[in-house]
């Protein structure tokens, strides 16, 4: 086997099957679990029970509609990017993900000289102004503890397939 | 290569949100949160809705098909699959913009690509089946393309709770 110890403790061979099985969608029956069950020679019941665990374990996050949100009017993707003291990322970053509009917030590292900002939110608005508003909530609630701070734009989707799990390789 | 534009030239696109239905509406709204994992999860939302089941599946099979939603299933949490995660940029001149793109575009492991508009103008997704495989990948992205790839892995995430209104 090619994967490390720890992902074979977090997810058994029925686990992976049935991502392998759903990364591309759930089916769309009356009975999704009854369905894949038949597909991969499993009950029903086990199959609902794993996607139980799963969830309850954070390896999947739910179940549920990723939206295209350029075509539910969301066409402006900021991601804002602030200097915040390293003092005070901890405390602020909790209340800058608790703004209902933040999407994603993550702290990450500095490289400087091409890259100053740790504090990561991703900001969607049906226009420019509104990122722009957003932005001015986010730069309230970090005050005097940032010292900079800029929004990058999207221009274009480059690739997008979203996260898959491969096949596992038979080689060790 | 195949390059979605994210800004339509005009506000009066044909994908306005005024275009949906209240049904379909509630239906993304709702299913964004997530489908309860039940015996019948579909007939559970839809009672919910105040919808038919069959109403239910055929609106999804229909936003699906048109792009209205890029998926509907489980949302996995690569980081808690064992597996490596990362945001990477990189600056890239214009001249060689194109030639890069298809370059890093043909690795399995960039998940997302988004051009956007700095000095650090291409920024990607990494997922690897193991956690070293992320500066390995990154090794080889910096071979292929000839440019520096800079890492950064999130340190610490800060809950969020992603919705679209519509």
């Amino acid at each position: 086997m090619s994967t490390s110890t720890l992902k074979s403790e977090l997810l058994s061979d029925q686990d992976r099957e049935l991502i392998m099985a759903t990364q591309a969608g759930l089916p769309l029956v009356s009975d999704p679990w009854t369905e894949l069950g038949s597909q991969l020679g499993m009950p029903a019941s086990e199959v609902l029970e794993r996607f139980q665990k799963m969830q309850a374990s954070g390896v999947i996050r739910r179940v549920a509609a990723v939206p295209n949100h350029y075509k539910l009017g969301y066409r402006f993707n900021g991601m804002t990017v602030w200097d915040v003291a390293d003092d005070a990322i901890a405390e602020l970053g909790e209340r800058v993900g608790e703004l209902p509009f933040v999407s994603h917030c993550y702290r990450r590292p500095r490289h400087l000289p091409y890259w100053s900002y740790n504090l990561f939110a991703m900001v969607h608005g049906t226009s420019g102004d509104e990122v722009e508003d957003k932005a001015g909530r986010i730069a309230d609630v970090l005050g005097d503890a940032c010292s900079g701070h800029t929004i990058l734009y999207s221009s274009a989707i480059l690739k997008k397939t979203g996260l898959r799990l491969r096949k596992q390789k038979d080689n060790g | 290569m195949s390059v979605m534009a994210e800004r339509p030239p005009s506000p009066q696109s044909s994908d306005d949100i005024s275009d949906f239905t209240n049904t379909e509406r509630a239906i993304i709204n709702r299913l964004q949160l997530g489908l309860p994992l039940t015996e019948t999860p579909y007939r559970d939302v839809a009672e919910d809705l105040g919808i038919d089941e069959q109403d239910l599946l055929d609106h999804l099979q229909a936003m699906l098909a048109d792009g209205t939603l890029t998926r509907f299933g489980p949302m996995f949490h690569a980081g808690e699959m064992g597996g490596g995660l990362t945001l990477a940029a990189m600056r890239i001149p214009e001249a060689d913009f194109e030639r890069v793109t298809e370059q890093v575009n043909s690795f399995e492991e960039v998940a997302h690509n988004y051009r956007r508009e700095h000095e650090l103008n291409m920024w990607f997704v990494l997922a690897t089946e193991t956690p070293g495989g992320i500066a390995e990948t990154i090794e080889r992205i910096e071979t292929l393309t000839g440019y520096p790839v800079y890492n950064m892995p999130k340190e610490q995430e800060f809950h969020v709770h992603l919705h679209f209104e519509v």
